[in-house]
């Protein structure tokens, strides 16, 4: 396998967009095109995430048409579907498929238009990634399934659920902090300076998880221009390389053994640490999958920065915010950037990538610049989990 | 050329996958039942109803039926429905682990306003069904398991 390398990125306002999502795809994708300095007869094959473009406009085939808009001719044009990890398991993809030989230069990203759809049916489309059968006649949402876990995470480490509410709501207003901070996030200059009490006493989604424990639900794209390490230096002087990926798949929630602990999250984190030959200890920062605020302390268990039952604590003091043994979430996350699934996988590259240009938003920026970043995004209740390792030299070198 | 015999097709055609299919688990529930499998080989029982044992994979399953009883593993009470679940707000759903091992999901019947943590852990038996009036997404109406608290 070849190594990978991102020379392009893109990135939509992400919020409520009056444009189609084909429009929105376009931009972000020219945007990584002009960065990348290649032309747009260059790109060999795209593979875009969008989760839901059926119900959101009646578009199937966005990738397709995405590639038609472009006029990037009849190249091999991809959707990918994994939920609210649709984008991670595109770049996956792509960097498989450029790594394999078979292409050069692709474009891989997302799309989504989850704000257009309004809160009730979003909701109802979102839970389609839940176990139909099962899941779908007991009425379970996304904010239900999140709640669940909270539930058993207070439990089973002994938390007071009140005492757990207010670690959680230190994520709210951390990422919502960040957010506040960026330019393109649907709550920029808004919500900067959250309180514990605004977020436990806001209103009440899914029992413990309040409105404020939630991410929106947004429009927006983000894309990438990948090529092989070896050619990346002659389009940029700083290219970001793609060192290891995992990917992995969960069961319904009756057959987890534990929804604290999501075996498709631990096994797809092991393999991209696996392949790049790093572990937790070595990463600078990441971006992680905060749908919820509890699915923040989830995850960072999960990919083994913190032991078991100590995310809740750390977050409240501090340890995952810039300066912190894990700065998470600096662009603001899925609560403070907002959450257009089929995007958001590649927005987490775009601001890992921002941050390894020095280029991230006025007090946002790591310092120093980070030599390692890793995107953790999760997809329904844990049915789909990709990882991707991010470094500023290749592997080896 | 040899080819397959019409006894080998049909014999191919007659075989069997599912043991119990999502359909009978789901009259069960209108009847009061609650469905699984038990595995052959490992003895242990697999519900909601799969083609393979949920725990060892093997597809020699026998019909059987749980005693719906369990424990309240986890619960919400869900305020902001989605679209189609809005004459149930609010609602509990809930996972129970089964005394005969499989955890399953359902609703809980308990009053929402009185939902609160100490509920986890608490006995719970199979009390009736919940059918889903289906919408156009949901390929027809859908039933699950309502549990009620015991002690
Ligand atoms: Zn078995």
């Amino acid at each position: 396998m070849r190594d990978v390398a991102i020379i392009g990125i893109g990135h939509t306002k992400f919020g409520r967009a009056a444009k189609t999502s084909l429009e929105l795809f376009s931009e972000a994708a020219l945007q990584a095109v002009d960065d990348a300095g290649v032309d747009l007869k260059d790109i060999e094959a795209l593979f875009q995430g969008a989760a839901l473009s059926g119900f959101e406009e009646g578009q199937l085939m966005p990738a397709a048409f995405s590639a038609a808009e472009l006029n990037l001719g009849p190249i091999p044009a991809t959707r990918y579907e994994g939920a609210c990890a649709s984008a991670s398991v595109a770049i996956r993809d792509a960097a498989l498929w450029v790594g394999a030989g078979e292409h050069d230069i692709v474009l891989a990203g997302g799309v989504e238009k989850a704000l257009t759809m309004g809160t009730s049916f979003a909701t109802r489309t979102f839970a389609m990634a839940c176990h139909a059968p099962t899941e779908g006649p007991a009425g379970l949402t996304f904010p239900g399934v999140f709640a669940m876990a909270a539930r058993v995470y207070a439990q089973k480490y002994g938390i007071p659920l009140d005492s757990l509410r207010e670690k959680m709501a230190h994520v709210s207003i951390k990422n919502h902090r960040h957010g506040a901070l960026n330019p393109l996030a649907q709550f920029y200059k808004k919500l900067g300076d959250l309180k514990v009490e605004d977020v436990v006493n806001s209103r009440m989604v899914a029992d413990p998880l309040t409105l404020m424990d939630c991410c929106p639900f947004s429009d927006g794209a983000s894309a990438l221009v990948l090529c092989p390490a070896e050619d990346a230096r002659k389009y940029t002087d700083d290219p970001v390389y793609i060192l290891g990926t995992g990917q992995g798949s969960g069961c319904p929630l009756s057959k987890m053994e534990d929804l604290t602990k999501p075996v498709s999250r631990i096994t797809s984190a092991r393999t991209a640490f696996k392949r790049a030959g790093l572990s937790p200890k070595d990463i600078d920062l990441a971006e992680v999958h905060d749908c919820f605020t509890i699915a923040e302390f989830i995850a960072l268990e999960s990919i083994g920065f913190f032991d078991w039952g100590e995310a809740a604590e750390a977050t409240a003091e501090g340890q995952t915010d810039l300066g912190g043994k894990l700065p998470v979430n600096m662009s603001g996350g899925l609560i403070g950037k907002g959450h257009p699934i089929g995007a958001t996988g590649a927005s987490q590259v775009y601001w890992i990538v921002k941050q390894m240009h020095g280029d991230a938003p006025k007090g946002n920026q790591i310092d120093p610049i980070p030599e390692y970043g890793m995107t953790d995004t999760l997809g329904g209740d844990f049915g789909t989990l990709c990882h991707i390792i991010l470094g500023r030299t290749k592997r080896g070198a | 050329m040899a080819g397959r015999t019409q006894e080998d097709i049909e014999n191919e055609l007659a075989t069997e996958y599912l043991v119990l299919t999502y359909a009978d688990y789901e009259a069960g529930l209108r009847e009061g039942k609650l469905l699984g499998l038990r595995c052959v080989p490992c003895n242990k029982i697999t519900c909601h109803p799969m083609p393979v044992c949920q725990w060892c994979g093997s597809r020699d399953l026998e019909r059987t039926e749980l005693s719906g009883k369990g424990t309240l593993e986890t619960f919400t009470v869900i305020r902001v429905p989605s679209e189609g679940y809005e004459d149930d707000n609010p609602y509990i759903p809930c996972i129970v682990k089964t005394n005969e091992g499989p955890s399953v999901v359902g609703r809980l019947d308990y009053d929402t306003e009185r939902a609160t943590q100490d509920l986890i852990g608490k006995r719970v038996k199979l009390s009736s069904t919940y059918t889903y009036k289906g919408d156009k997404y949901s390929g027809g109406p859908r039933s699950c398991p309502v549990f009620s608290v015991i002690d």
